[in-house]
C-alpha cells in the first residue's frame, strides 16, 4: 500500500533524512517511532505529497507521490503534527470546507460531515468555533477531517501529542476503532502508544531507519541476556556469589539495597529459572518470587538510538 | 481546476468574518465619501463661475471633471486598501500551519490561488460598488454619462485586480502579515508614481518606466478612452503576479 524507496530529503545543506525505505501493507498499522528530530515529519510529509524528496521514489496505493500527488492526496487522510485546522471556523463549517476539498458531491456533504462528526465524538461541538476547543477536541477535529471521504490510508503524525492522559486513552480508541479496513500510519515518540496500537514498529533515529518489526520480534532479537528476578528470605551473604558462579549466568546485582532481591541476567540460549529454583532451596532459602523480566520496548528503543556504530565512532 | 469552489467560499467567509474587513471597507467609505463631498463641492463652484464667461465653458463637462478626480482619489485610496485585503491569505495559512492541510487536500496550487484572488476580488467589488450610488445620483442630477462612469469604474476595477494580484504574491513571500501587507503598499506605491520619474530618466528609459506605471495606464481609462494596450497591460499585471504566487507556492513546498 505504501512503499518507499530511498527517500532522501534536504533542508538547504541539512540532510533530514537519508536513503529511508520500507513498505506498508494493506489494512496494516505501522507506528513510526523516533526521538524528535530523527526524520519523521520528514518522511509522512512526503508520503501525504506535501513536499517532494530530494531523492528516492514513494509510492501510495500504487501512485508515485511527485506524478500523482492529486490522486495520492485524494485517497490519503492526514493529520499534520500540530493539528492545523481553521480556527475561526465552526466544526462544521470547517468540515464542509474539508469535504468540498476532497471533491465530496455537494449532496453528500451534510451526510458525509455528520457521519465523521458522530464518529469523531464532535455532536455537542459541532457549532462551536474551533478557536475555543480544548487541544483534545481540537485533535478530534483533525480526525475527523482526515476521515472525510473515507480514505483507504489515514497518517497520523504525533495524534497524542499535547494531550491529557484520559484524552490520550480515548485517542487511542479512536484509532482502533478507525483500523477497520484501513492502514494507517502513526508516528509517535511515545513507546508504549506504538506497541499498544500498532502490528509492526519502524524506529528511526538521525534520518535513517534502524529497525523494522512487531514489538514482540524486536524484543526478543534485541535481547542481549534474559533478565531474572529473584526474591528470597533468608538469604545469606554468599548467596550472591554462590548464584553468579552458576554456569550461564553472566551478572548478579542486588535490587534496593535490600540482601533478599536480585537481579540476575542469564545466557539467552538456555531457561534458567529451574536451576536457580533448585540453588535457592539447597541453600535453604524460602523462594518468594521468580520470574522473567521483559525488556520493554522503551529500552529496546533506547538501546537502538544510543548504540554507537564503529563507523560513528571513527568519525 | 479542482477544489476553487470550496476554497474561494472559505476565503470569503473568512473575509466577511474577520473585523479587518469592516474596519477597512468602514475607513474606505468615510474617505472616499469625504473625497467626494469635497471634489462635487469644488466642481459645482468651478462649475457656477464659469456660467458667468459662458465663452469659457463651451467644452466643460461638470461631469467629466468631477468623475476624473474622484476616481483618481479612489485609485490612490485603494493603494492602502489592497494591501490589507490580501495581506493574511497565504501569510496566515503559513502562520498557522494550515497550509499543510491545503497542500495535502486534492486540490491543485493553481485552484487555491484563483480561488484567493477571486474572494478578495470579490470583497473588493463590494467596497467599490458601495461608491456608485453617490456618483449616479451626480449623473442622474447633471448629465447621465454612462458609458464614462461604466470606463472609469472599469478602470479602478483593473487597477484593483493589479494591485490585488501583487498583494497575494507578497503574501505568499512571507509569514508575517505587516511585511506582506508593507510589500505590497511600497510595490504598488512605487508603481504608481513611477512615470513622474520620466523627466529624470533618458528618452528611452522615460518611456519604459512611463508604459510600467501602474497609473499612466488608468488616464484614458479615467476620461473614457478605452484602449486595448491599457486594458491588456492591467490583466497582463494580473497574470504575471498570479503566476509569480503559483510559482512561490511550489517553491516553498519544495523547499519544505
Amino acid at each position: 500500500m505504501i512503499e518507499a524507496e530511498g527517500l532522501t530529503k534536504f533542508y538547504g545543506s541539512i540532510g533530514a533524512i537519508r536513503n529511508v525505505s520500507f513498505q506498508i501493507e494493506k489494512g496494516e498499522v505501522v507506528g513510526f517511532l523516533g526521538p524528535n528530530g530523527a526524520g519523521k515529519s520528514t518522511t509522512i510529509r512526503i508520503l501525504t505529497c506535501y513536499m517532494p524528496p530530494s531523492s528516492g521514489s514513494a509510492r501510495v496505493d500504487g501512485l508515485d507521490v511527485i506524478e500523482n500527488s492529486l490522486q495520492i492526496r485524494q485517497r490519503i487522510g492526514y493529520v499534520p503534527e500540530s493539528v492545523p485546522l481553521y480556527k475561526d471556523l465552526t466544526v462544521s463549517r470547517f468540515l464542509r470546507f474539508a469535504a468540498g476539498c476532497k471533491g465530496v458531491g455537494a449532496k453528500r456533504i451534510k451526510a458525509e460531515t455528520s457521519r465523521v462528526i458522530s464518529s469523531c465524538g464532535l455532536e455537542k461541538n459541532a457549532n462551536r468555533i474551533i478557536r475555543n476547543l480544548s487541544k483534545g477536541y481540537r485533535q478530534r477535529v483533525g480526525l475527523a477531517q482526515a476521515l472525510l471521504n473515507n480514505p483507504s490510508v489515514l497518517i497520523l503524525d504525533e495524534p497524542t501529542i499535547g494531550l491529557d492522559p484520559s484524552q490520550i486513552v480515548e485517542i487511542r480508541r479512536l484509532i482502533l476503532e478507525l483500523h477497520e479496513e484501513r492502514t494507517i500510519l502513526l508516528s509517535s515518540h511515545i513507546l508504549p502508544e506504538v506497541a499498544q496500537l500498532c502490528q509492526r514498529v519502524m524506529i528511526i533515529n538521525k534520518g535513517e531507519i534502524i529497525a523494522t518489526d512487531t514489538p514482540g520480534n524486536l524484543t526478543s532479537q534485541l535481547q542481549k541476556s534474559v533478565k531474572i528476578v529473584l526474591e528470597v528470605s533468608g538469604a545469606s551473604q554468599e548467596f550472591a556469589k554462590e548464584v553468579e558462579n552458576m554456569a550461564g549466568v553472566q551478572k548478579v546485582s542486588v535490587v534496593n539495597n535490600g540482601t533478599s532481591k536480585f537481579l540476575i541476567e542469564t545466557d539467552p540460549s538456555k531457561d534458567m529459572r529451574p536451576e536457580i529454583a533448585a540453588m535457592a532451596i539447597q541453600k535453604g532459602c524460602g523462594l518468594l518470587e521468580l520470574r522473567t523480566m521483559q525488556l520493554s520496548l522503551e529500552e529496546i528503543f533506547m538501546q537502538l538510538v544510543t548504540e554507537e556504530t564503529p563507523g560513528e565512532v571513527a568519525e | 481546476m479542482k477544489g476553487f469552489v470550496p476554497v474561494f467560499r472559505k476565503e470569503l467567509y473568512g473575509m466577511f468574518m474577520s473585523p479587518i474587513f469592516y474596519v477597512v471597507a468602514f475607513f474606505f467609505l468615510l474617505v472616499s465619501g469625504v473625497f467626494f463631498n469635497y471634489i462635487l463641492s469644488q466642481v459645482v463652484m468651478a462649475s457656477f463661475q464659469l456660467a458667468q464667461h459662458p465663452e469659457l465653458g463651451r467644452d466643460f463637462s461638470m461631469m467629466e471633471l468631477f468623475l476624473r478626480s474622484f476616481l483618481w482619489n479612489l485609485a490612490i485610496v485603494m493603494l492602502f486598501v489592497a494591501p490589507l485585503l490580501t495581506m493574511r491569505l497565504y501569510a496566515e495559512e503559513r502562520k498557522s500551519g494550515t497550509i499543510e492541510l491545503l497542500y495535502t487536500y486534492p486540490v491543485t496550487d493553481i485552484a487555491t490561488v484563483t480561488a484567493k484572488f477571486a474572494a478578495c476580488l470579490t470583497t473588493f467589488v463590494v467596497l467599490l460598488a458601495a461608491t456608485l450610488p453617490g456618483v449616479i445620483a451626480v449623473g442622474l442630477a447633471s448629465e447621465p454619462a454612462w458609458k464614462l462612469i461604466a470606463c472609469g469604474y472599469m478602470g479602478l476595477f483593473l487597477l484593483g485586480c493589479s494591485f490585488l494580484a501583487l498583494g497575494i504574491f507578497a503574501s505568499t513571500l512571507t509569514r508575517n502579515q505587516i511585511i506582506s501587507s508593507i510589500i505590497t503598499f511600497a510595490v504598488s506605491l512605487i508603481l504608481w508614481f513611477l512615470g513622474e520619474a520620466k523627466s529624470s530618466a533618458g528618452p528611452v528609459a522615460g518611456s519604459i518606466l512611463e508604459y510600467v506605471s501602474v497609473s499612466k495606464h488608468f488616464e484614458g481609462l479615467s476620461k473614457g478612452l478605452i484602449d486595448s494596450r491599457d486594458i491588456l497591460f492591467y490583466l497582463v499585471f494580473s497574470i504575471l503576479f498570479l503566476f509569480l504566487s503559483l510559482r512561490q507556492m511550489s517553491s516553498y513546498r519544495w523547499r519544505g
